[in-house]
């Protein structure tokens, strides 16, 4: 199933409609097709001070990658779950450079004969590109700009699929 | 020959994206290439020490500090990924 076009990492934006419809002419006679896109939010990672989270509004993010690398990791991850799951057709698209609040940053679609393998195949993808795949964001606020701190959650989040 | 490529919040930390190193005969592992460049720099000796926790990879797979580095290798030292 795994095509090199599968996965993109890019500068520009992506069209979640043209996305849906690649994805449903690749898969032919999925029952099931599910598509995550995941957006750049204004109340990014609120700095906890004295136990209260001071809210400085996000002006702008920052994606760092590591060319080369970032496409083999996305290739593996989807390959992977390609593995687990029966899917007919499977996308990630991955934005990186500058963006702005309220732009879609990234894109899992997955299509399978039935809901539940194309939503445990797209969580999964989710899961493992957060935390294993060579992206780093950098914040830009009224305060300055700072690197964003990995998360825990995000590297439990791996933990159920093993 | 190494060829180290540095990303993130570790290349700032350093002020430099890559460098090559001819292999030191006192660096045959990770561990050891670790030890080295700490030794060479004082900030890289900080970020190794720092709790974000500082990743390798080799030639674009992550490695733990026991790999056996080879002539030629593409080394990246970052810190945790944060995609998504």
């Amino acid at each position: 199933m795994s095509e090199s076009g599968d996965i993109s990492v890019q500068q520009q934006a992506f069209d979640l409609a043209a996305e849906y419809v690649a994805l449903r002419e690749r898969a032919g006679d999925a029952g099931a097709i599910v598509t995550f896109t995941g957006l750049v939010r204004e109340i990014y990672n609120p700095q906890v001070q004295d136990g209260v989270a001071e809210e400085s509004p996000i002006q702008s993010l920052f994606l760092e990658h590591y060319p080369g690398m970032t496409e083999k990791c996305l290739q593996d991850i989807l390959e992977q779950a390609a593995g687990k799951w029966p899917l007919l057709a499977a996308r990630i698209i991955h934005r990186v450079g500058k963006l702005n609040p309220g732009e879609e940053i990234v894109f899992v679609g997955t299509a399978s004969a039935h809901r539940q393998a194309a939503f445990d195949a797209a969580q999964f993808m989710m899961d493992y590109l957060k935390s294993n795949a060579p992206f780093w964001k950098k914040q830009s606020t009224a305060d300055g700009t700072h690197w964003v701190d990995s998360r825990q959650s995000d590297a439990d989040a791996i933990k159920r699929w093993q | 020959m190494l060829n180290i490529h540095y990303f993130a919040s570790v290349r700032e930390a350093l002020k430099r994206d890559r460098q090559e190193l001819a292999i030191p005969d006192s660096v045959s592992t990770v561990a050891e290439l670790i030890e080295h460049l700490s030794a060479k720099d004082p900030a890289f000796k900080t970020l190794q020490q720092s709790s974000n926790g500082l990743l390798v990879a080799v030639n674009q797979t992550v490695v733990d500090n026991s790999y056996k580095l080879s002539e030629g290798d593409e080394v990246a030292f970052f810190p945790p990924m944060t995609g998504g």
